[in-house]
C-alpha cells in the first residue's frame, strides 16, 4: 500500500504551472519530512496526495486508486491533511465538535466516537480546551485542533502542512511526541517543514523541493551534508551541523551528542 | 529619558477572566533591538499590541498602570500619529494582507500611497524591498493567489516601505524558508544599524541569539526575565521558562557535562567554533 506520484503536474487556474513531473512514492509505515523554498510547490504537492488538486498530467495513486477516479472526500478517508492555514478548515462552535465532525457525520458509534477523540486529543494535548471556540484560541492552538480533527477520523496516511510554524518549546515536543505515536498507531506521517532540527530529529526520510521539482530524497546526512542541494532548496544545516563544519569534524555530524562525542 | 516606559502595567481582554499582562514594568531604550521571545500564551504579542497602541484605542478590556511612548500614555496618543511613529507588523500573516488589491505592488505600497508619497519615490521605494525580500518577480501577481511564505514575505514588506522610526515586528518569519528567515534577520539587523529600534517577537532561538541586543522572557503574562541576550540565552535555567535556549548554548552545557568544558558558554556558532578551537590550544 502507497501513495504514488507518477510524471505528475499541476496548473493553477490562472495558468501558472506550480509542479513540473513531480515522481515520488511513499510507502505505507514511512514517516517523510517534505523540506525547501517558498513557493516551491510544497503545499501544491501534498494536496494532490489527498485529491485536493488533481494533477493536470499524470497520475496519483493512492492504494491503488487513482485520484482522478474517486472524489476528494472519498480520497480523504484514507489520507488525511492538515492545512498550513488552521483557519481554512475549522468551522464548529466548539473544539469537541469539531474534532468529533467527522465521525458524526459518518454516523460512528458512540463508544467509537469517544474513544477516537480520546485518543486525537491525548495526543495533540488540546484536552483543556474541548468547550472553547476555536477561534478564541492563539494560533499555534487552532492548529493542534485541526490536527485533533485529522487524527479522530483516523486516516491510513496524515499530512501535516507546517505544524512547527509558531509552536514554542512545549508544543514542538508535543508534535514529535505526536508522530511518534502515530507511527505507533500504524499511521503513516508526512510533513512539510521549515524547521531543520525538527525534520532531522523525527524523519528518516526528507524530501527536498525546488521550484516546481523534487531534487533530492534521502536521509538527513544526504540531503543537509550536500551543500549543492542545501543552497538550491534554500535550506540550512542544523546548527550544530553548521558548527561540526566549521570545525572540519568529520562524519557528516547533524547532532549535539555526536559532536562532543568527536571532540 | 526612556524611550518606552512600561510601569505596572496590567491588561484584561474583554470577556475574559484572566490578566494576559501582570505587573509589567521595563523599560526601552531608543535605537536598541529587543527580543522577545517565551512560550505560547505567554503575552507577547499582547505586550506588542500595548507598544502599539492598539490596546487601549482597538482592544477595548480593562488596561491599569501607565504605558508612556516618547513621554506620551498610550491612552493619550492620536492613533494616526502613532502609528506613523511606530510599524507593526502582525503575528498572523494571514491576516495582515488587506485582501483588496489586485497585485503585490499594490499591496506593498498601499500605506506609502495613503501618506500621499510622490509615484517616482514610491515606486522606487516598493521595488527597493520586495528586491530585499525576494519577491521582485512577484510584483504583479495576485496576493491571493501566493504560497504562505510568500504572503507572510509581502506583509512584511509593506510595512518595513513605511520607514518609520520604531519597528515592533511579530514572528515575521513563522512561515518561511531558512533563507528567508536569514534574510529577514539581516534586515531587521539594517534597519537597527540604521538607528531605529526594534522589538521583535521570535521563536527562533538561534538567530536571536546572533542579533537581539537584550531579551525579555514573557510567561504567564509577566516578564519572568529580561537582560542582555548573553545572560539570559547562556543560562540552562531559561529552559525553565517554557522556551529554548541556542543550540550552541546545550552543545557547550553538554561539553561540560561530558567533561570537556569549554571556557565559556556559546551562544552563537562564531563564539562556539573560537571556544572549541581555544580548549585545544
Ligand atoms: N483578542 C484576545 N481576546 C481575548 N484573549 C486574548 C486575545 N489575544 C490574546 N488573548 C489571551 O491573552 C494571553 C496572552 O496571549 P498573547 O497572544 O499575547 O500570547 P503570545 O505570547 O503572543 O503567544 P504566541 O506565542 O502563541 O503568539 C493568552 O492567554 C491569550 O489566550
Ligand atoms: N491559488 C493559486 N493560484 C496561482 N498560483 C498559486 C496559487 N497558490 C500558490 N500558487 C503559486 O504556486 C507556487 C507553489 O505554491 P505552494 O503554496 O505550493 O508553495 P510552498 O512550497 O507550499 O511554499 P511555502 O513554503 O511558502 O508554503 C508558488 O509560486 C505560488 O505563488
Ligand atoms: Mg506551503
Ligand atoms: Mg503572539
Amino acid at each position: 500500500m502507497a501513495i504514488e506520484v507518477k510524471n505528475a503536474s499541476f496548473v493553477y487556474p490562472n495558468g501558472f504551472k506550480a509542479l513540473e513531473n513531480i515522481n515520488i512514492v511513499i510507502n505505507e509505515g514511512e514517516r517523510v519530512a517534505i523540506v525547501g523554498q517558498n513557493g516551491a510547490g510544497k503545499t501544491t504537492c501534498v494536496k494532490m496526495m489527498n485529491g485536493l488538486n488533481k494533477p493536470t498530467e499524470g497520475d496519483v495513486i493512492v492504494d491503488g486508486m487513482n485520484t482522478k477516479d474517486k472524489t476528494t472526500a472519498f480520497i480523504a478517508k484514507s489520507v488525511g491533511y492538515v492545512f498550513q492555514n488552521p483557519d481554512e478548515q475549522i468551522f464548529n462552535s466548539t473544539v469537541r465538535a469539531e474534532v468529533e465532525y467527522v465521525l458524526r457525520y459518518f454516523k460512528l458509534p458512540e463508544k467509537e466516537i469517544k474513544e477516537r477523540v480520546k485518543r486525537a486529543v491525548q495526543l495533540t494535548d488540546i484536552a483543556g480546551y474541548l468547550d472553547i471556540n476555536p477561534l478564541d484560541l492563539p494560533y499555534p492552538i487552532r492548529k493542534f485542533v485541526a490536527i485533533a480533527a485529522v487524527i479522530a477520523s483516523k486516516p491510513k496516511y496524515i499530512i501535516l502542512d507546517e505544524p512547527t510554524a509558531g509552536q514554542d518549546k512545549h508544543g514542538t515536543e508535543t508534535l514529535s511526541m505526536m508522530i511518534s505515536e502515530l507511527e505507533k498507531d500504524g499511521v503513516t506521517v508526512i510533513t512539510i517543514t521549515h524547521d531543520m532540527d525538527f525534520a532531522v530529529a523525527n524523519f528518516d526520510r526528507i524530501v527536498a523541493m525546488s521550484q516546481k521539482k523534487i531534487i533530492a530524497d534521502g536521509n538527513a546526512k544526504e540531503i543537509f551534508w550536500n551543500e549543492d542541494i542545501v543552497s538550491r532548496a534554500r535550506i540550512k544545516k542544523t546548527q550544530i551541523g553548521e558548527l561540526a563544519k566549521r570545525l572540519n569534524v568529520p562524519g557528516e555530524v547533524l547532532f549535539c551528542e555526536e559532536l562532543v562525542e568527536k571532540l | 529619558m526612556a524611550y518606552i516606559e512600561l510601569k505596572d502595567v496590567s491588561y484584561r481582554y474583554p470577556y475574559t477572566k484572566e490578566q494576559a499582562l501582570k505587573n509589567v514594568t521595563y523599560s526601552f531604550e531608543r535605537g536598541k533591538f529587543y527580543g522577545i521571545i517565551g512560550e505560547n500564551g505567554g503575552g507577547k504579542t499582547t505586550l506588542c499590541n500595548l507598544i502599539r497602541g492598539l490596546i487601549p484605542h482597538f482592544y477595548l478590556g480593562r488596561l491599569k498602570g501607565e504605558a508612556l511612548v516618547d513621554g506620551v500614555d498610550v491612552r493619550d496618543w492620536d492613533t494616526g500619529e502613532i502609528s506613523a511613529k511606530i510599524g507593526y507588523v502582525f503575528q498572523n500573516p494571514f491576516t495582515q494582507i488587506s485582501g483588496i488589491k489586485e497585485t503585490v505592488f499594490e499591496e506593498v505600497a498601499i500605506g506609502l500611497e495613503n501618506l500621499g508619497v510622490p509615484k517616482d519615490e514610491m515606486i522606487e521605494r516598493v521595488i527597493n524591498v520586495c528586491e530585499m525580500l525576494n519577491i521582485e518577480d512577484l510584483v504583479k501577481n495576485n496576493p491571493n493567489e501566493l504560497s504562505r511564505g510568500q504572503r507572510q514575505r509581502v506583509a512584511f514588506a509593506s510595512i518595513i516601505v513605511m520607514d518609520t522610526d520604531t519597528l515592533v515586528i511579530d514572528e515575521p518569519t513563522s512561515q518561511l524558508d531558512p533563507e528567508g528567515t536569514e534574510s529577514v534577520f539581516e534586515i531587521i539587523r539594517s534597519l537597527k544599524e540604521s538607528g531605529k529600534t526594534i522589538i521583535l517577537v521570535e521563536h527562533k532561538i538561534d538567530l536571536i541569539a546572533e542579533h537581539c541586543e537584550e531579551i525579555l522572557v514573557m510567561q504567564g503574562g509577566k516578564i519572568a526575565m529580561s537582560g542582555p541576550t548573553k545572560a539570559i540565552l547562556s543560562d540552562f535555567g531559561t529552559l525553565d521558562l517554557g522556551t529554548m535556549i541556542p543550540a550552541t548554548a546545550v552543545f557547550g552545557h553538554a561539553m561540560k557535562e561530558a567533561g570537556k568544558p569549554l571556557a565559556d558558554i556559546p551562544i552563537t556558532l562564531d563564539e562556539a567554533v573560537e571556544l572549541v578551537e581555544r580548549r585545544g590550544e
